[in-house]
């Protein structure tokens, strides 16, 4: 009896929402891979079960293709892009300069605004007229006498364009990471290693950098599962434009365009599946790292 | 005690969690009508929320609680050019089998998703008590019926083959007068060129749709082009290659696209651009003064023709109300929809929203300037139907074809957008 209470209370705390999760996260989650393996191709369809063809079929789409290789540019450049700028960010703070807080707050802020707001205000910074048309991010490289730019409409490098607006808003989250990985590497082990001999360079090689490890990997883990299901920052730049097409966006039109609900529940399948790859190994590998300490 | 406080907390951040879904469901709720001083409340689900149409539509409720005193009109309106949002939403509603008590579709093909899942009241009854057969032209009537029956009532018309363009570029190009071939077209377009200026200015994706249905009618002619969306149509022969060939050809004069139609429009208005082609909505952006338009004179700031190769057709397209089945005030939305259908509403309507009645009877009177033209035309030409405003294809279909032409934009394989068509055909047609 002594033993119930103490787990008992903590259960029927949390049931409501494993009940909650299991049904909308899990259940629908399901119901989702369900759908996608039926050739309800309309909604008046049946919905026959077909195995994994809509899986394999999709791929004959060039606009599949589009979308995927937009989605890989837009990763690589994103991801790279913020894990940089954030981590030059923390090295430059931590090196303790005055007023950090309110840099740290500046840099932090985008954070709070929605990628919708954030894609209004870059649309229009990335607007593509140049010359006496240009406004925006042109205009001021016409000033500058840079060459202007397609930006996001440019048809092979658009989607990298796309990803500075995505690059500007993380960063400062990047930065708080990797300020905080700063901190916690003992004082001890930095000076333990400059009496030993090491140069100022050599301590952040092979002092900081491979306690900073973790955090790297939390931030690669949290960029890129943003990254692949990117919808709402594309929708407000361009809308629903082929040529800034991603998986999440063609999902939306085969649902409510096309009324295709077999062939858009196979891409938010596809997106699933792409955002575990990420994420499961992470997992594994925490909860090993918490059994072996 | 520490544990009892974690566990409080979770089942705060529990609680906290499901107020959120319930949120998201209350904010749903809170939008639906609800019953008021004994007045039945008519929900009519929109997409006119813009300068002009949400005028047109605030003039015929007025006539509606003016003539129907036991209703009150409640205004579900969601905001998005050409219903994009709206229809993601009436997706939602429909699914959870609460329609909205009528709600707005463009008139034709786009509906048939909604009319074989069974959604939709067959509106014959409304027609014949109306006599409406009579007054809309026997060629509209033809191209929104389904099987003989008809499930929406048309309130206005637009027109999408219109050729907007700046006299004063073309006067500087030495182009004489607006093109009336396709050819021609292509002729002025390189005069254009020659000056610097834009020949063609284009927006986001859409409006190249746009553009290809009036190159599409103005190469094939009216009859080639309606027979492309009856069953057979020949989407992969050689007249389609031919006019798709002038498409490439006419795409190589277009300018940067811009965000939307709107800053397309204003190239032409501005004098940096010579053409652009677009619905007849842009008379309003053009015309109307600023705040909602950009205060510029007709004939001299701007002007108009029909699009090239399309004189004596008029590429339609309409708004029109539906009476879905299971509304739960059946009785006002057919009083709504008479209003819609009346030569009261309609002539209340369209002055505002910037397109003509598609009544014949309306009161010429009110419609001034490229309207009186428009009802003109309306009057006495063959009728085609547009693509990309839902008229002759349905919305599977109009998504294939929206793809196929996004496609091109980034590849400009002209064989690989027929192809495209042609698959987009032979899956969606009906």
């Amino acid at each position: 009896m002594r033993r119930a209470r103490t787990w008992l209370p903590g259960l029927l705390l949390v049931t409501p929402s494993i009940i909650a999760i299991g049904v909308f996260v899990y259940g629908l989650l399901g119901w989702n891979f369900q759908l996608a393996m039926t050739d309800k191709h309309s909604q008046v369809a049946e919905g026959e079960f077909v195995g994994l063809k809509n899986f394999v079929d999709i791929w004959d789409l060039p606009r599949w293709h589009l979308s995927v290789s937009h989605t890989i540019l837009f990763t690589v450049v994103f991801v790279l892009g913020a894990l940089l700028l954030g981590w030059l960010l923390a090295f430059l703070m931590e090196k303790g300069i005055r007023g950090e807080g309110t840099f740290r707050a500046i840099y932090l802020f985008p954070m709070a605004i929605s990628f919708v707001a954030t894609g209004i205000v870059w649309r229009w910074l990335m607007n593509s007229g140049t010359g006496e048309r240009a406004v925006g991010l042109n205009r001021l490289f016409g000033y500058l006498g840079l060459p202007e730019w397609q930006w996001f409409r440019d048809q092979d490098w658009g989607m990298a364009a796309m990803a500075l607006p995505a690059i500007w808003q993380m960063s400062g989250y990047v930065m708080a990471l990797f300020l905080a990985g700063f901190r916690g590497v003992p004082e001890e082990l930095r000076e333990a290693a400059r009496v030993d001999g090491c140069t100022e360079w050599g301590v952040y090689r092979h002092v900081v950098l491979p306690l900073l490890r973790p955090v790297l990997l939390s931030a690669l883990i949290i960029l890129g599962h943003i990254s692949l299901k990117v919808f709402d920052l594309i929708v407000a730049v361009s809308g629903k434009q082929i040529i800034t097409d991603v998986p999440a966006v063609f999902m939306w039109v085969a649902v409510f365009d096309s009324h295709d609900p077999a062939k858009g529940a196979t891409i938010a399948a596809y997106i699933v599946v792409s955002v575990a790859i990420f994420v499961i190994p992470y997992l594994i590998w925490s909860v090993r790292k918490e059994r072996t300490s | 005690m520490r544990r009892w406080l974690a566990a409080a907390s979770i089942m705060m951040a529990g609680v906290l969690g499901l107020a959120a879904c319930g949120g998201g469901g209350g904010g749903e709720s809170s939008q639906q009508p609800a019953a008021g001083g004994g007045k039945q409340q008519v929900e009519v689900f929109s997409w006119w929320t813009g300068p002009g149409e949400a005028d047109g539509l605030a003039e015929m409720r007025k006539i509606f609680e003016q003539q129907n005193s036991g209703y009150s009109f409640f205004d579900a309106a969601v905001a998005g050019g050409s219903g994009d949002k709206a229809k993601a939403l009436l997706e939602s509603k429909l699914q959870a089998g609460q329609p909205p008590d009528t709600f707005q579709g463009h008139a034709g093909a786009e509906l048939q998703g909604y009319i074989k899942a069974g959604n939709l009241e067959d509106l014959t009854f409304l027609y014949d008590e109306l006599k409406l057969k009579d007054v809309f032209p026997q060629q509209l009537v033809d191209q929104i019926s389904v099987d003989g029956k008809i499930y929406s009532v048309p309130v206005n018309i637009h027109r999408s083959n219109v050729l907007w363009f700046n006299p004063g570029v073309l006067k500087e190009a030495g182009v004489a007068a607006a093109p009336k071939t396709i050819d021609e077209f292509i002729a002025a377009l390189e005069k254009v060129k020659a000056t610097g200026k834009i020949p063609l200015s284009i927006g986001s994706e859409w409006t190249v749709t746009h553009l290809l249905e009036n190159v599409l009618l103005g190469s094939l002619g009216t009859d080639a082009y309606n027979a492309l969306f009856k069953p057979g149509g020949n989407w992969a022969g050689p007249e389609v290659a031919k006019a798709l060939e002038s498409f490439n050809k006419i795409m190589s004069y277009a300018g940067d696209p811009q965000d939307d139609w709107q800053p397309a429009a204003k190239q032409v208005a501005d004098g940096q651009a010579a053409f652009n082609i677009m619905g007849d909505w842009a008379y309003g952006y053009f015309h109307n003064p600023p705040e909602g338009g950009l205060g510029k004179t007709s004939k001299t700031d701007f002007d108009w023709a029909p699009a090239p190769g399309t004189e004596g057709t008029y590429l339609w397209l309409s708004d029109s109300f539906t009476l879905p089945k299971g509304a739960k005030h059946r009785d006002g939305a057919i009083a709504w929809l008479k209003v819609a259908a009346g030569k009261e509403g309609q002539d209340a309507f369209n002055p505002k929203k910037g397109s003509i009645p598609a009544r014949t009877d309306a009161d010429k009177s009110l419609y001034t300037d490229y309207l009186a033209d428009a009802l003109k035309d309306w009057s006495d030409n063959k009728l085609a139907g547009s693509v990309q405003h839902g008229v002759s294809v349905n919305q599977p279909w109009l998504a294939a074809i929206t793809e196929a032409v996004g496609l091109y934009i980034s590849s400009k394989d002209v064989k690989a957008l027929q192809q495209g068509l042609a698959d987009a055909a032979t899956a969606n047609a009906q």
